[in-house]
């Protein structure tokens, strides 16, 4: 159920490691880049390519925060909760994003525009509070920025 | 002042590519160590140096590399692991270095592979650093293309090629064993030690994990002498240190100082000291596995040798101030729910004692607390301390917390007698928890 062009970009991937196991989580990455999230189809293309057993490879899916087992929106928001975010009141903000999505913590938007998920400390504590939005990190939030930022994912 | 490991970097513009880099007299470290010293000598020149590792514990870096077995009969491949997973919470200086001058990493990865005869290399990095992803693979690229990376560098028999590889989001990869585990595409648990990774690591290998920071440092080292990079720090230990400040500082931001410089340097002169209307109660001095420290204190030199003077440690060097405005009960809440929910759930005393210590907290900030609540706060923090554990997540989860029921006893007492958090308005709804 992999397309040519995500198994190619897969094998590219794989060139790095000695053995095809190491390359699972990049691979989960190229299936997410193409479909967002990695199915139980797609899991199971990917086991049999990378000579696991799905039980394997869904064990270290479900490890990592950041590879989706569930269907997520376009855009991914991931709302910093860590402790400098939280002291330049990311909780008043989470509030903020929750009524102008309509969507709470974990929630996609029925338009499949937005997924919301809290993410820990983004490395960016000296412009808190922050948040990424796909490859993309926005810092210094306040509620009309928010405003403004999510006008651009449409 | 000298600030070798950030000179190249330039705010708001593209970091510099090879050529740039070369300009300045990017590539003479690895040059110069390639075809002038032995691996030996390189590992002689950073133990002389006091280089210590910069991901949080300190531990010297000569003496790390001399567990690597060397010379013909050494089991090949060896690795050599830069750890730029960076998810400590407060921790913002490692993705400094890597979107501001990516040869700078390539290049000392280099030297360092070279030091401890090593052919493989790999960029452990966060998933959300995707902007230093792009750069390290164009540096990567570059550098291979001019032929510092790959077959025979410099015209020796030294052959050395490198690797980015990205993660998926979890704090225990960070931990250089599960860090490993994770490399090799397991679930991310760490390793039982001894076998030390220098011994066998990947795949079985002899394999050295370092933070992005200390490789940064290596570099330097070589080019300009261990009389020069020990004249950089105050005191004993040598070199420079990337401190950060966050919090309501003016200034929140992260510099290059020299090693030792005091915790007040860095908050008032570079971090402007606090934001108007807030006033300066504490701060964790490395992060949120540290212990906090307080107004007595901050006249201590950073560095890895004064902080224990105070019952905390420097950590990543990057603090997280707690004003009067914040409540302390509520810091270290949020620094347990993250330490919670980041245990991989391995042992029994972390992930059950860290959840339970969690919903203390929770009781005490929504009013449910009562009085013997404390002592088993007290009672975590010894039972989940060191060596009880299967590895330093759980210990340094209780740094904090133990440190603030020292400091702030009084504040966790309110929060009992008025059955409520007393930073919080009256009536004010408890959102979900943050
Ligand atoms: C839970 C946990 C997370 C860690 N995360 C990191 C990290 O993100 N980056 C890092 O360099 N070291 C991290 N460390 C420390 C590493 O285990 C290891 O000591 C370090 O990478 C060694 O490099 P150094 O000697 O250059 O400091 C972590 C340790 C623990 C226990
Ligand atoms: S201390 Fe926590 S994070 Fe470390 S091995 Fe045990 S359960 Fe895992
Ligand atoms: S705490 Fe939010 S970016 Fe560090």
């Amino acid at each position: 159920m992999l397309t040519d062009q995500v198994r190619e970009e897969i094998e590219a991937e794989l060139r790095r490691y000695p053995d095809k196991r190491a390359g699972c989580v990049e691979a989960m990455k190229v299936v997410q880049r193409h479909h967002g999230w990695v199915s139980d189809d797609s899991l199971k293309s990917l086991a049999h390519l990378l000579d696991m057993t799905c039980e394997e490879l869904d064990g270290v899916a479900t490890f990592y925060n950041l590879i989706f087992r569930k269907p997520v929106g376009r855009h991914v928001i991931l709302l910093c909760d860590s402790i400098s975010c939280w002291i330049k009141g990311c909780d008043a903000l989470r509030g903020h994003v929750t009524s102008r999505s309509g969507i709470g913590m974990g929630q996609t938007s029925a338009d499949g525009r937005f997924t919301l998920l809290p993410i820990v400390c983004l490395g960016a504590c000296d412009h808190a509070p922050v948040m990424m939005i796909g490859d993309d990190l926005h810092e210094d939030l306040t509620a009309e920025k928010i405003d403004r930022i999510l006008e651009r994912y449409p | 002042m000298e600030r070798p490991l950030t000179q190249r970097i330039r705010p708001q513009t593209e970091p510099m590519n090879l050529a740039e880099y070369e300009d300045t007299g990017g590539y003479e470290a690895a040059r110069k160590a390639v075809k002038t010293m032995t691996p030996q000598d390189v590992q002689r020149l950073v133990t002389d140096s006091t280089l210590r590792g910069r991901g949080g514990a300190g531990f010297a870096t000569g003496l790390k590399w001399s567990f690597v077995p060397m010379g013909p009969n050494a089991p090949r491949p060896k690795y050599l692991v830069a750890n730029a997973d960076e998810m400590e919470p407060g921790t913002f200086k490692d993705r400094l270095l890597l979107e501001g001058d990516p040869h700078q990493m390539v290049e000392s990865m280099v030297v360092t592979a070279y030091a401890i005869e090593a052919e493989v290399g790999y960029i452990f990095l966060r998933s959300e650093y995707t902007r230093a992803a792009r750069l390290l693979h164009k540096a990567i690229a570059e550098a291979r293309s001019r032929g510092y990376l790959g077959r025979n560098l410099f015209g020796s028999d030294f052959s050395f090629d490198l690797h980015l590889h990205t993660s998926a989001g979890r704090y225990i990869c960070g931990e250089e064993t599960a860090l490993l585990n994770s490399l090799e595409g397991k679930r991310a648990i760490p390793r039982s030690k001894p076998p030390y990774p220098q011994a066998a690591g990947l795949w079985g290998k002899p394999t050295v994990v370092q933070n992005v920071e200390t490789l940064y440092n290596v570099s330097h080292i070589v080019r300009h002498g261990v009389e020069w990079y020990r004249g950089l720090g105050h005191g004993h230990e040598g070199g420079t240190k990337l401190y950060g400040v966050s919090g309501n500082v003016k200034r929140p931001g992260a510099w290059e100082l020299p090693m030792g410089t005091t915790i007040r340097t860095i908050l008032e002169d570079y971090a402007g000291g606090m934001r108007e209307g807030f006033s300066f109660r504490g701060l964790l001095p490395g992060g949120a596995s540290t212990a906090f420290v307080t107004e007595a204190h901050l006249d201590l030199p950073m560095n890895f040798e004064s902080l224990p003077r105070a019952g905390s440690r420097m950590g990543t060097g990057t603090m997280i101030v707690l004003d009067d405005r914040t409540c302390p009960v509520g810091f270290v809440r949020n620094l347990e729910h993250f330490f919670a929910q980041e245990s991989c759930g391995w042992c029994t005393p972390c992930w059950e004692g860290l959840s339970w210590t969690e919903r203390i907290l929770d009781g005490l900030e929504e009013g449910r607390g009562r009085p013997e609540d404390l002592d088993l706060l007290a009672m975590h923090t010894r039972l989940i301390g060191p060596g009880r554990t299967f590895c330093a997540l759980a210990p340094g989860a209780m740094d904090p917390l133990q440190s603030a029921l020292k400091h702030f006893r009084a504040d966790f007492e309110r929060h009992i007698h008025e059955r409520r958090c007393p930073w919080r308005e009256q009536g004010e709804t408890i959102g979900a928890r943050g």
